[in-house]
């Protein structure tokens, strides 16, 4: 998978629990899904669940806990695929 | 953890606490109870001359029982009145009865799921004569002070 495929993989699961849609619409690697996004951390659990399915990996709280940001997340992301 | 004891850890007290009984508890459901007082804080402006229980109070008293109680139970002994603490963070509710001064009701919660601290749960609150009052989707999260 590409990261372009993962980005807008992500893009797709995270826009439900997205408040700011400026945000949204300007998304990139730096994007912080609290700051610039306003999801609020019990929906970023959601986020990680419907990435999980998604992808079929699982999340530990270690890994939970990077994903704050695209980029952050595209990494966890690609090393848990990769060690599947 | 005993049924009971969950009722003393909880980080509520009156006139806020809306949970007298825990009847049922497993790692998948809760079952609770609570009779609302004839003289609670809220008849009194809701509404004039005619109380009826305000709808959050009746999503309060379902989060107390399906979110509260039952986080507590699912955090296996972790939880620590002192240490942490809760925050309801959605809900959707439909309500369909009015509950009234002195009125019994169960709530029962099947979870959704339980991850990383956060609680979803599917809750329904029926009154004493077993009529469907609210039902709805509740979750919340447990987290260090």
């Amino acid at each position: 998978m590409t990261k372009e495929e993962l980005l807008s993989k992500l893009k797709i699961i995270i826009t439900p629990y997205v408040q700011n849609q400026e945000g949204l619409k300007n998304l990139t690697e730096n994007t912080d899904f609290i700051k610039d996004l306003e999801i609020n951390s019990a929906n970023l659990v959601d986020v990680v669940l419907d990435v999980e399915d998604e992808f079929d990996i699982e999340i530990d709280n270690e890994a939970m806990e990077k994903m704050l940001t695209v980029k952050a997340s595209i990494e966890v992301i690609e090393h848990k695929l990769a060690v599947k | 953890m005993k049924k009971e004891d969950i009722i003393q850890k909880l980080p509520y007290s009156k006139p806020f606490l809306f949970v007298d009984e825990i009847i049922e508890i497993d790692d998948d459901h809760i079952k609770g109870g609570y009779t609302f007082l004839n003289d609670e804080y809220f008849y009194e402006g809701h509404f004039k001359d005619n109380p009826i229980t305000p709808g959050v109070i009746l999503t309060e008293c379902m989060a107390q029982i399906g979110m509260a109680c039952f986080g507590i139970y699912l955090l296996k002994g972790k939880w620590d009145e002192g240490e942490w603490s809760v925050a309801m963070t959605s809900s959707e509710m439909n309500f369909n009865k009015p509950v009234f001064p002195g009125e019994k009701v169960i709530v029962i919660a099947d979870k959704v799921y339980f991850r990383f601290n956060k609680l979803k749960c599917n809750v329904v609150m029926y009154n004493a004569d077993d009529i469907l009052v609210a039902k709805g989707v509740v979750a919340g999260i447990a987290f260090k002070k």
